[in-house]
């Protein structure tokens, strides 16, 4: 049995890990909805490329979630049919897709994010989080790199793409702390040294944020006000529409296969 | 891990194994062998059962599913019959391990091979800084082999490759990206 299992119960482990895979999955899902659809072509391949790391992520993340649970319930399983309260993704990544430009902001807050913590995960103290994170940061590394260098590219654009890029911005700044706030499962997760204290990484994230957004010309919005609620499984209207299209197939034709 | 027990005399070699799977090729660039690419990370017997130790290339990559049906195809139709195929993720896959004779395939078949020390690490204007300070950045065109390219997207038609354009000959190229 891993360490981690004796530091921590199953149950706060699960918790973490449907937390990892549930945000992967999600964004994985609403990047998804851009295919065939974005402003270019290369901008729609890569759309299309960051959904499949992201969802071919969350097989990893759930995978082992089912695992560590220990009821027979398989990567499949926790994507297709669990309901909106079962899940564990920041509220961040269900917000609805906008135009290009908020697409765009939702991704870079959240690459900041994601690869300050998987960095920080490769450390973890349960080596099956530590190979999952390695892997994903080689992914979230160029994710990362797009993302930043096209809200520089869109923030310092035209007039028109400054303004759609600030708006994105301000649109979603509130949905961000909501990543760095610790309850008790990050606690007790924290003091397992599986995971880091969520609140530490806050600083890592200013600071590649901040430099991206100085260079893109748009101003941090001051707002402190933070909305929260999904990491625990209360969330936004948007989530049931999501899971409505995702879910579908396998709610209406339980364990169908092509 | 499997350990290895010492082949019997009908059980193949691990060298032989190895051998067979550098026949089979990639499924979406099929000019390289699974073994070119890097994915095969373990050959050994675990009594009288094979056990194949696969690494993914990229998580999502759906190619993964057809490459160990692809295994499996390939060692039962040289009689291997006891067979288990295990995923390995640590260390994670990197285009250090395709084979230079895996990159010389790539480039005859019009992809160009990775180049070392351009994978991506979060920071493209820190990354763009070290490189320019003495790294090779030059992406050779593949089909007239001038360096003068230019970078259309990190994405392209399959999650290793990123779309290129040479300046000099014009054609676009698909770059086997580094990871």
């Amino acid at each position: 049995m891993a360490a981690a299992e004796i530091a921590v119960d199953r149950a706060t482990l699960f918790e973490f890990l449907t937390r990892m895979g549930d945000n992967t999955l999600i964004l994985g899902h609403r990047v998804s909805e851009w295919c065939g659809h974005a402003p270019v072509l290369e901008e729609d391949i890569a759309l299309a490329n960051t959904a499949l790391d992201l969802i071919g992520q969350t097989h990893f993340w759930l995978g082992l979630a089912g695992e560590v649970e220990g009821k027979g319930r398989s990567a499949d399983a926790l994507a297709f049919l669990r309901d909106a309260s079962g899940f564990r993704n920041a509220l961040l990544v269900e917000r609805p897709n906008g135009d290009f430009g908020q697409t765009l902001m939702r991704q870079f807050l959240f690459d900041a994010w994601h690869h300050v913590m998987l960095t920080a995960l490769t450390g973890s103290s349960d080596p099956r989080v530590a190979e999952i994170a390695a892997k994903a940061l080689k992914e979230v590394s160029y994710h990362l790199e797009r993302s930043g260098d096209l809200i520089v590219r869109l923030g310092d654009g035209t007039a028109e793409s400054h303004a759609r890029m600030q708006r994105a911005l301000d649109d979603m700044w509130s949905y961000v702390g909501e990543l760095f706030i610790a309850d008790e499962t990050d606690r007790a997760i924290a003091g397992a040294g599986i995971a880091p204290d969520p609140a530490s990484l806050r600083p890592q994230w200013e600071a590649i944020v901040g430099e991206v957004l100085h260079e893109a010309t748009l101003k941090v919005p001051t707002t402190t006000y933070v909305h929260k609620g999904g990491r625990r499984g209360i969330h936004t209207e948007h989530l049931g529409y999501i899971l409505a299209d995702m879910q579908f197939l396998q709610r209406a034709y339980p364990g169908a296969t092509w | 891990m499997a350990t290895l027990a010492k082949p019997t005399r009908d059980q193949p070699s691990a060298t032989q194994v190895w051998d067979w799977l550098s026949q089979v090729p990639d499924p979406e660039i099929p000019v390289i062998s699974l073994v070119d690419l890097g994915i095969i990370r373990d050959v050994a017997w675990d009594g009288d059962t094979l056990v194949v130790t696969v690494t993914p290339t990229y998580s999502g990559c759906p190619a993964t599913g057809v490459i160990n049906l692809d295994i499996e195809r390939a060692l039962r139709d040289h009689g291997v019959d006891k067979l288990r195929l295990e995923r390995k993720l640590s260390p994670p896959w990197t285009t250090d391990w395709v084979s230079a004779a895996g990159r010389e395939k790539l480039a005859a078949y019009g992809i160009a091979p990775p180049v070392d020390d351009t994978a991506a690490d979060g920071r493209l204007v820190a990354r763009a800084r070290r490189l320019a300070s003495g790294s090779n950045l030059a992406i050779a065109c593949p089909r007239c082999g001038a360096t003068h390219t230019e970078k259309v997207s990190q994405f392209g038609s399959t999650p290793c490759k990123a779309s290129y354009r040479c300046l000099s000959c014009l054609e676009p190229f698909d770059y086997f990206k580094c990871i």
